[in-house]
């Protein structure tokens, strides 16, 4: 079986700066693979190498065993800390956008029975994000949880193979971030989606995949900063993670003692 | 009242239940109210009015025929008059006819930048091809003073409407166009990302993207853009014209003739503040999710 997704030895360079450096990776269909890594040191060019935003400098990525198409497109859809919805469409336009684009290639818009019909599959999406209650809203009166929350829906209502999430949930409160851990974690099991999802939270990391990667740069050049990129340091399955592997990670990639120290276990595990 | 003393008991700024003395608020923390507001509004135009009445009284008191300060009501009865007299020889209403074919000039100047502004701005700021080929070349075109460009425009495009219109449209559309441009690159990454996520072609992402995001701009940049618009039509109308606000107020000079001169300035400036107030309340109307084109929250 073809991997969903197969990073082929990928460097990543601007200029004479090596961001990441031999990343080898095969990511099987349906797997929830969480990214941590300390900041700056590439994980969101890790994640617009998969939307096609950015080329490999060296190597190649397949997806399903074909080369990656060379920009974003929708088998792959995206979430990101902000910006990710349209401020001047309403919830319920913002969802069925999606769903315009393919139906009415020359004016974007759908009338009459179809654009009902794109209304009703627009509210049910809705509906599985919790939203129901602000469709008419524009994002401006959404607060941080449900403007992301929208952000989801639109991405999910394409049924993209994969969805990338860059620091999703980084922006919200603690208390919201739970019930927004609940809801990718329920739709994820209902689609049976390939996940990406960067997070700068170890625990959150641990918690929500099934594969958790490191990125870190091994090696340094006090006198070139640039010139040795990341690589993937850890690559674990989730679920039987041992307390010296976290705390090892959390040491490399500096997160702070006050941090909660033990994994909790993996939802995934009894399921 | 304001000496950094203890306490002081009895004073017209009073004392606090702690003894502390209230000080008057920081001239920044003190708003005027509703009755206020509207008396600080009247006040400089009450002033000006006043000032004028006073000048002219004066000079007139001195000689009844002084041209330069005539009376408010010599302006008004002058106002009534160029509003609702006929020319004996064209039967037109000069006000009227004067603003109508300025309105147009106007109109057509300011409607075309505008216009082009929106296409030209959007393809720039959007498709880096268009991008390489036209932004530095705009930047140079944008430097070129328009009034400059008057005696060039008259040579080719002869005295008649058209010269009038290109001066305006040469005098506002880089403008117009620059600002468009910028508003589109000031778009985040990431909703154009997410719009190609969503399956957007180039042509979607400007319709459904770009255009809406950037029309509220438009009107604004259009509202800032009208000063100049008015500077470049009365320039063009005084020096070659047979009609039209601008080259009445400069005919009229040559008289010295402050009755007609004086209500046209007031008029070309109503109409200013009407068309800009028009604009704002079109923009609010029309796009209410806009907030001054902050940042969405
Ligand atoms: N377009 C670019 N041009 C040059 N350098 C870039 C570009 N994008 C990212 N970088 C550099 O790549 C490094 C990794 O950035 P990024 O992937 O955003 O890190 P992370 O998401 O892990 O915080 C940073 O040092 C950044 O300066
Ligand atoms: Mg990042």
């Amino acid at each position: 079986m073809t991997a969903a997704i197969h990073f082929d030895k990928v460097w990543k360079s601007y200029g004479h700066d090596v961001v990441l450096e031999r990343i080898d990776l095969q990511v099987k269909a349906g797997e929830f693979v969480t990214v941590v890594g300390a900041s700056g040191c590439g994980k969101t060019t890790f994640l617009r190498l998969l939307l096609g935003e950015e080329a490999p400098s060296r190597g190649h990525i397949l997806m399903d065993g074909r080369p990656l198409p060379a920009e974003p497109g929708p088998d792959r859809g995206v979430v990101f800390q902000r910006y990710s919805v349209f401020p001047h469409m309403t919830v319920l336009g913002n969802v069925m956008a999606g769903l315009e684009f393919a139906a009415a290639p020359f004016t974007g818009r759908l009338l009459g029975r179809a654009r009902r019909h794109a209304r009703d599959e627009a509210r049910d999406m809705l509906c599985a994000v919790g939203l129901e209650g602000a469709l008419d809203k524009y994002p401006a009166e959404l607060s941080g949880g449900m403007q992301q929350r929208l952000a989801i829906a639109q991405a999910l209502v394409k049924r993209p193979r994969v969805l990338l999430l860059d620091e999703p949930f980084g922006a919200l409160d603690p208390g919201i971030r739970k019930d927004m851990h609940a809801l990718i974690l329920d739709l994820w099991r209902r689609t049976g989606l390939t996940v990406f999802m960067i997070t700068h939270d170890l625990k959150e990391g641990f918690y929500l995949g099934t594969r958790l990667l490191v990125f870190d740069k091994l090696r340094h050049d006090p006198h070139a900063p640039g010139a040795y990129g990341a690589r993937i340091t850890y690559d674990i399955p989730l679920g039987q993670t041992d307390r010296q592997v976290y705390e090892d990670i959390r040491t490399a990639i500096g997160v702070p003692e006050s941090a909660p120290l033990s994994p909790q276990t993996p939802p995934h595990t009894e399921a | 009242m304001m000496s950094r003393g203890g306490p002081v008991r009895g004073t017209a700024t009073g004392t606090g239940p702690d003894g502390e003395r209230t000080r008057m608020k920081r001239l920044i923390n003190r708003q005027p109210g509703r009755v206020g507001s509207v008396l600080l509004t009247a006040l400089p135009f009450v002033g000006v009015l006043l000032a004028y009445g006073i000048a002219s009284a004066l000079r007139l008191a001195e000689n009844p025929n002084d041209p330069l300060l005539p009376s408010l009501l010599t302006l008004g009865e002058s106002f009534l008059r160029l509003a609702t007299e006929e020319n004996r020889r064209t039967g037109d209403i000069l006000l009227w006819s004067d603003t109508a074919a300025s309105l147009i000039r106007l109109g057509l100047g300011v409607g075309i930048s505008a216009l082009m502004g929106l296409i030209i701005g959007i393809v720039t700021g959007l498709i880096p091809v268009v991008h390489r080929t036209l932004s530095p070349f705009l930047v140079v075109l944008s430097m070129i003073p328009p009034l400059a460009l008057l005696p060039i425009l008259f040579i080719v495009f002869g005295v008649g409407e058209l010269s009038k219109v290109m001066l305006i449209i040469f005098g506002v559309a880089p403008f117009l166009i620059r600002d468009l441009q910028q508003r589109v690159e000031q778009l985040p990454r990431e909703q154009l990302i997410k719009a190609q996520t969503l399956g957007a072609s180039t042509w979607q992402i400007i319709l459904r993207v770009v255009l809406p995001q950037v029309m509220p701009r438009l009107l604004d940049a259009t509202r800032l853009a009208l000063g100049s618009a008015w500077l470049f039509l009365i320039a063009a109308e005084a020096i070659a014209a047979t009609e039209g606000l601008g080259y009445r107020i400069f005919l009229v000079r040559r008289y010295l003739d402050m009755e007609t001169i004086l209500p046209y300035v007031v008029w070309i400036t109503l109409l200013a503040f009407a068309f800009d107030l028009l604009l704002r309340v079109l923009t609010r109307r029309l796009f209410p999710w806009y907030r001054g084109g902050r940042a969405p929250a």
